[in-house]
């Protein structure tokens, strides 16, 4: 067994000497910020345009996260790419002849990827909510209100879960294209639209963004949304069995497949 | 010290390697040598415990791959020379895998040095044209300074020099004790750098032989003839108890005799020679031989094929040249 320390240090060296970690990560946090932004200024301006329903489930936390729809899929991207590349460029041979246990290379390059995904998303959260909080003006919440600092740790926690979850499709699949091809319409459209189709959303719920985006909710019904029949940490914990199973799929077929 | 013991991969219903057995020992090059698509190369990612074999074990001195520890400085191989990340630089590619097995970081510089890429030591690998990717895949085996190094294939892509530099390479680390494997299909090539033969066609293991040896009994000599009075110079041997076989271009050729002989039966009987000349049939053509033996074995055997697979696989040297 290669120590783990090396094997640590080995992926830290990989996945810093690569300029998709630069641009991804840093894709996920300005694009999250900054449309956040936009929509929390657009919202503290059209804020007599909203329903009555709307007005009274105003969720000022939630809202400074709104740019986390486009800015997961940056986080997507990293998460893939970080597996992917392996693969593409015929590296998963010398990596794995390198370190022939497949636990260990996996799981460290998770361990690696998954705090970096981790830094930058609670960078992210944290911006966005702040940044967010002084463009809702008078609608504005504070960190101290109750739960938003769980809503807050909750939003960095969903992008790296986000990053972790595409890691595990991308080592079942054993390919960049084919999985951010599977992943992006996933998460930018198909999970959406059924959120919004009658029966389809009953299961839509519990795709693992519908379910861990909770977390980010301050007032429970937000913004008008439909009652789940799980609370934040439950829905947080859906998401988690999603990326756990992605994880340990990613890991049979590393397993047991050719390299 | 590598052993294979009945080693067989199938992929679906295609056996790549089929009950191979055989020892890679230390201290001399050993030449792995097949056409295309014998199972070079797949025979070496089951060593590597890349590729899952179906049946059958190899053992490095004694272990299984996966549970040598820092496997780097045990056993360094070059199987693909795009096994890279094109987008990290030379020195950041072999730093990750040094990294891993806990070797030192100045051997980097070392190996890329001895390979002669400090030049570009900070360029991305992306970049380098096939040679130069060749070399850096030799600069990752070497990396751990391993016992036992295997090269799938190194001369491909290099020029003349770089071949020259391989050859040298190679018979030096094996007089330092190591064990070298290194795969080809040029017997010319095994020729000059191996000690010892694995021949394998189709899978199967064609020969497990010295150098000298296979060379020794391979080698055809004959003497080749050419003559205006063609007729009467076959007559002639023919009566001496040659058998001459007529070879195109109007030149004989006998199998068994020496110039000297037959240059003096010509001259005996006023026979004019445009030709007298000693001929060696290279190991090239002993090589084909054998393997097109077992591609014609496979064919007329029992073994089913599917359809689709074409009649038995590549044949040597007929479309897959100079790739
Ligand atoms: N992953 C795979 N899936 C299906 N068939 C495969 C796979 N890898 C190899 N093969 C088949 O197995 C056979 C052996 O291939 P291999 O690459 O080992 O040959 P080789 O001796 O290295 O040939 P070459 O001299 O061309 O490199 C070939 O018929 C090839 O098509
Ligand atoms: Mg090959």
């Amino acid at each position: 067994m290669a120590a783990a320390s090396a094997v640590l240090q080995s992926e830290w060296t990989k996945i810093r000497t690569v300029s998709s970690t630069v641009w991804t990560l840093a894709s996920a946090l300005v694009v999250t910020v900054a449309m956040s932004a936009a929509l929390s200024a657009l919202l503290n301006a059209t804020f007599d345009d909203l329903s009555e329903l709307e007005r009274a489930t105003f969720d000022p936390t939630f809202v400074s996260f709104s740019g986390m729809v486009l800015g997961q899929l940056a986080m997507v991207v990293f998460g893939v790419l970080v597996v992917g590349t392996e693969y593409s460029s015929g590296m998963i041979r010398t990596s794995l002849a390198a370190v022939p246990q497949r636990a260990a290379f996996l799981f460290s390059k998770i361990a690696v990827a998954g705090a970096l995904a981790l830094l930058v998303g609670m960078v992210t959260s944290f911006l966005s909510f702040f940044l967010g909080q002084a463009l809702l003006g008078e609608h504005r919440t504070t960190l101290g209100a109750d739960n938003v600092l769980r809503a807050v740790v909750g939003a960095g926690l969903y992008m790296t879960l986000i990053a972790l979850f595409s890691m595990g499709v991308a080592t079942m699949l054993r390919s960049s294209m084919l999985s951010l091809g599977i992943l992006v319409p996933f998460f930018f459209l198909i999970s959406q639209i059924l959120s919004a189709v009658p029966k389809a959303k009953e299961v839509a719920r519990y795709f693992p963004d519908q379910a861990g985006s909770k977390i980010m909710q301050v007032v429970p019904e937000a913004l008008g949304s439909e009652k789940a029949p799980y609370g934040p940490w439950g829905g947080l914990g859906i998401m988690l069995v999603w990326v756990a199973a992605a994880l340990a799929g990613g890991y049979l077929v590393l397993k047991r497949r050719d390299a | 010290m590598i052993e294979l013991e009945g080693l067989t991969k199938r992929f679906g219903a295609k056996t790549a390697v089929d009950h191979l057995s055989f020892t890679v020992r230390p201290g001399v090059v050993t030449g792995f040598l097949g056409p295309n698509g014998a199972g070079k190369s797949t025979t070496m990612r089951m060593m590597l415990d890349l590729d899952n074999p179906t049946s059958g074990t190899v053992r490095i001195d004694g272990r299984h791959y996966r549970e040598l520890q820092e496997p780097l400085k045990y056993i360094g191989a070059l199987l693909d020379a795009k096994a890279m990340h094109g987008g990290r630089s030379a020195y950041n590619n072999l730093l990750c895998l040094a990294q891993s097995n806990r070797i030192p970081e100045r051997r980097v510089g070392e190996v890329l040095d001895l390979v002669g890429l400090t030049a570009v030591a900070k360029k991305k690998s992306k970049g380098f044209s096939l040679g130069m990717g060749q070399r850096l895949g030799i600069a990752s085996a070497l990396l751990g300074d391993p016992e036992i190094l295997m090269f799938d294939e190194p001369v491909n892509g290099l020029d003349p020099e770089g071949i020259h530099w391989i050859r040298n390479l190679m018979k030096r680390l094996a007089a330092e004790g190591r064990t070298i494997f290194v795969s080809s299909h040029l017997m010319s090539e095994m020729a000059l750098t191996a000690d010892h033969l694995i021949v394998i066609g189709q899978g199967k293991l064609l020969a497990d032989t010295s150098m000298a040896d296979f060379i020794q009994r391979n080698s055809r000599s004959y003497v080749r003839l050419r003559s205006p009075q063609q007729e009467r110079l076959r007559d002639l041997l023919h009566a001496n108890g040659f058998v001459a076989v007529e070879a195109g271009g109007g030149t004989l050729e006998v199998d068994g005799a020496t110039t000297e002989k037959l240059g003096e039966l010509a001259a005996a009987h006023q026979i004019v020679l445009h030709e007298l000349s000693a001929q060696r049939a290279s190991l090239e053509e002993a090589f084909m031989q054998m393997t097109a033996g077992a591609v014609e074995y496979h064919a007329h055997g029992t073994d089913i094929h599917g359809g689709g697979d074409g009649p038995a696989g590549p044949r040597w040297g007929e479309t897959f040249e100079g790739v």
